[in-house]
């Protein structure tokens, strides 16, 4: 028996000091219990926790879904009033444009982020000097809180003394306080869209970075043998051996756009008018400021079910192209 | 056994010394005696009534903590910990909107048996304030607040602008009157096209500042100021919550537009989601002529080192066609129900409501709703804005205090940024989606709304 053999695997009557009591003391301590029991003991704290925090409020919010509960008038009496709210939502014009909203956001900034991250994720996976460097500062973007990125872009983008307009300005020869890229119904959508882009294409890049390192050196070995050039290396090699990382990409981001709000609540409040006002700008409108909580529970309902079902037709197609 | 053994003992060392920080702490707590949280939005008069709360704790003994918010969330922070039945604020002095739902959801404690019993008059306080801050069902003597905060919408000016000869003269040749600060809205936008783009000390300046704010309230408290004035009223005096025809009117129509008008001809660029910081921004870094801001700030203005003293001048919202009106701001304060402290919070309301107390309120950048205050004979004469002050708590409109008021609210905020900021439709047909929009919530708050 070797020195490491008596270290990982102590035979309590071979070494000196620990005695057989001790062990004997352990063994009653869990006498009786099974190994599942055991294992039950450690998980039920999360599972309690979770019942807690998830499951529970997510019944208690189907109920409320059918009922009139309105906070800022919790005098009035609950009313069961069946699918009244949903039906209400699903009928309602602004729901759907609010939804028509939130899906040009989140289409338009998912393919702008996976088409920039990937390039910058191609980029980064040479080496060059100063590497290192610059993934740090591609990366720093995603590191701040949405908050802090929506205030400084309030700034960056104000048309007097904000830098944004005097660059475009600079650029097109167009005067800087012509345009608000916050104010103006034609622009307002795309700036949402550049601000989000310039935040999360790091975090698309990073998955993307780990696809393409994936890919074994001798793949790319042979195609050299084969005389393959880039171009038909990038198309058969690298671009179909990184799309299950790109399509986890956008399942990420799109999940995350979906539910987008802090960001875009600090640069626009939903406005001009309502024109960036996404769905969960809606839903926290209808929640916490006009206190509809039967109603806002019904939606967040319609929400989550639309993610989820998405989401999932999404992942089987991701298993399949990777079973491919 | 060693290791158990050392546990044992850092686990009864634990126990002593928390033991001994709760004495400690108690007995820190008990030195130190009662204490009040008193909850309002963090802004100047709420530094006045810190200075002002310093009294009231040298002459009760009594502790006061403060829980200020900024407008922007004010609302939905307050609000959520009223609807919560926290226990965070004793005293809250709540937004004159408030009062309904605080009233029906017996948030605030009714004050007419203390009032009765500490010989408080709600007489003695300027009518509109009342009604607006304190009265539910509104204009009946149920009070479930004091008239703590006085305030309205009103205007600044650049006075030295005004007064310089070759502006002066070059106003008159274009519209042949005076440069004068404005009595109506077609005066004031006329002023304002005058000043918009003009070089001023070197300097491109802007017409008017105007509240424009999509979030919480701005625009609903910007556009109000011109409805009222071009007859717009929020439904039918003679039969409650009947609003077609009233709300929606082709007056009110022209009135919405002339608000549109008004922020496209002649307020400065990006001013497309601002209230009243922006505003004071705008102000103090000299790029407007005119601002519409809430009475509130004209001591800060006042004060300022480059705009205030003489270079600034104050006037009261201009009338319009159709009558001389201007939007209601202000606050009560109110005891919250579920405080553990509404004995000693009602002791501070009882001390607030002393005629010197109120005479210190206003002199350190507060305003008082006390008669005894602003209809002493030196009150205009104790501050530059004092007297458009008085003049304007004269002419008060509010929006809606209903306990539905947040779903109102929102509802016209939409409506009015849609038409104004985004382009959205016609005047009208905001209104007229304005009307189904306020329909609905009162229907489902139970209300019988008449179409006619």
């Amino acid at each position: 028996m070797d020195t490491m053999t008596t270290i990982l695997q102590p035979d309590h009557a071979t070494i000196p000091g620990v005695s057989k009591p001790v062990k004997s003391r352990a063994a009653r301590r869990v006498h009786g219990l099974s190994d599942r029991a055991i294992a039950w003991l450690f998980v039920a704290p999360t599972i309690a926790l979770l019942l807690a925090i998830n499951i529970f409020p997510l019944i208690w919010m189907i109920r409320l879904s059918f009922t009139n509960l309105n906070l800022s008038m919790s005098y009035l009496p609950l009313r069961f009033v069946g699918l009244d709210n949903f039906r209400d939502i699903l009928t309602d014009e602004d729901v759907w444009f609010r939804l028509q909203t939130t899906a040009q956001f989140v289409i338009s900034s998912v393919a702008l982020q996976v088409v920039i991250g990937f390039g910058l994720a191609l980029l980064i996976n040479r080496q060059f000097r100063g590497h290192s460097f610059w993934t740090t500062i591609i990366l720093l973007p995603m590191m701040l809180s949405p908050a802090v990125v929506g205030n400084f872009w309030t700034l960056l983008l104000q048309p007097q003394i904000g830098p944004f307009n005097y660059l475009i300005s600079l650029l097109t020869g167009v005067p800087p306080s012509s345009f608000s890229m916050t104010g103006q119904v034609s622009l307002a959508p795309w700036t949402i869209v550049l601000v989000d882009t310039w935040m999360w294409a790091p975090y698309v890049m990073l998955i993307c970075l780990a696809g393409l390192r994936s890919i074994p050196d001798y793949i790319y070995e042979a195609a050299e043998v084969d005389r393959a050039s880039a171009w038909r290396q990038f198309w058969s090699i690298t671009l179909p051996m990184t799309v299950p990382f790109l399509m986890l990409a956008v399942l990420f981001r799109a999940i995350e756009n979906f539910k987008m709000f802090d960001m875009v609540n600090l640069l626009t409040s939903g406005g001009p008018g309502s024109t960036t006002e996404l769905v969960s700008i809606s839903l926290k409108r209808a929640a916490f400021e006009k206190w509809r909580t039967g109603y806002s529970s019904a939606l967040a309902i319609i929400l989550f079910v639309t993610v989820f079902g998405a989401a999932n037709i999404y992942v089987k197609t991701l298993n399949k192209v990777k079973q491919r | 056994m060693r290791r158990l053994g050392w546990l044992r003992s850092t686990v009864a060392s634990t126990v002593v010394a928390a033991a001994a920080l709760g004495v400690l702490g108690g007995g820190e707590a008990a030195a130190q005696g009662k204490q009040l949280t008193l909850c309002w939005a963090a802004w100047d008069p709420a530094n006045a009534l810190v200075e002002l709360g310093k009294d009231f704790t040298k002459q009760s003994g009594i502790e006061m903590k403060y829980e200020f918010v900024p407008w922007t969330s004010y609302a939905d922070r307050f609000l959520n910990e009223l609807n919560s039945h926290g226990k965070l604020c004793d005293l809250i002095i709540g937004d004159s909107q408030w009062i309904g739902g605080a009233a029906e959801n017996k948030w605030y404690v009714k004050l007419n048996d203390f009032f009765d019993k500490e010989k408080i008059s709600m007489d003695d306080f300027v009518p509109a304030t009342v009604v607006g801050y304190s009265q539910w069902p509104k204009n009946t003597p149920n009070y479930w607040a004091l008239p703590a905060m006085a305030d309205a919408v009103g205007w600044t000016y650049r006075k030295d602008w005004f007064s310089r000869p070759e502006i002066q003269s070059a106003f008159k040749a274009k519209y042949g009157r005076d440069l004068a600060p404005p009595k109506t809205y077609d005066e004031l936008k006329q002023i304002a096209e005058f000043f918009q783009g003009r070089e001023i000390d070197g300097k491109k300046v802007y017409g008017a500042y105007i509240f424009t704010e999509r979030g919480s309230e701005g625009i609903t408290m910007g556009v109000t100021n011109v409805l009222y004035n071009y007859g717009f009223a929020y439904d039918n005096p003679k039969k409650p919550y009947q609003m077609q025809g009233i709300v929606n009117s082709a007056d009110a129509a022209k009135g919405l537009e002339f608000y549109k008008e008004l922020y496209k001809c002649c307020t400065a660029p990006g001013m497309t989601n601002a209230y009243m910081q922006e505003g004071l921004d705008a102000f103090k870094s000299g790029q407007v002529a005119m601002q519409m801001n809430w009475f509130a700030f004209f001591p800060g203005l006042y004060k300022d080192p480059n705009v205030g003293g003489d270079k600034i001048g104050f006037f009261v919202n201009p009338a319009g066609p159709k009558g001389h009106f201007t939007q209601l701001g202000g606050q009560g304060i109110s005891v919250v129900a579920t405080s553990d402290h509404k004995d000693d919070a009602l002791a501070y309301i009882k001390w607030f409501a002393q005629p010197a107390v109120q005479q210190k309120w206003w002199q350190i950048g507060g305003y008082s709703a006390l008669k005894a205050v602003v209809d002493a004979p030196d009150f205009p004469k104790s501050a530059a804005f004092a007297p458009q002050f008085l003049e304007s708590m004269g002419i008060v409109k509010d929006f809606w205090a209903e306990p539905s008021y947040a779903q109102l609210l929102l509802d016209m905020q939409k409506r009015v940024h849609d038409y104004v900021v985004a382009d959205k439709g016609t005047s009208q047909q905001a209104l007229d989606l304005l009307v189904k929009d306020w329909t609905k919530v009162f229907k489902e708050q139970g209300k019988e709304v008449a179409s006619q």
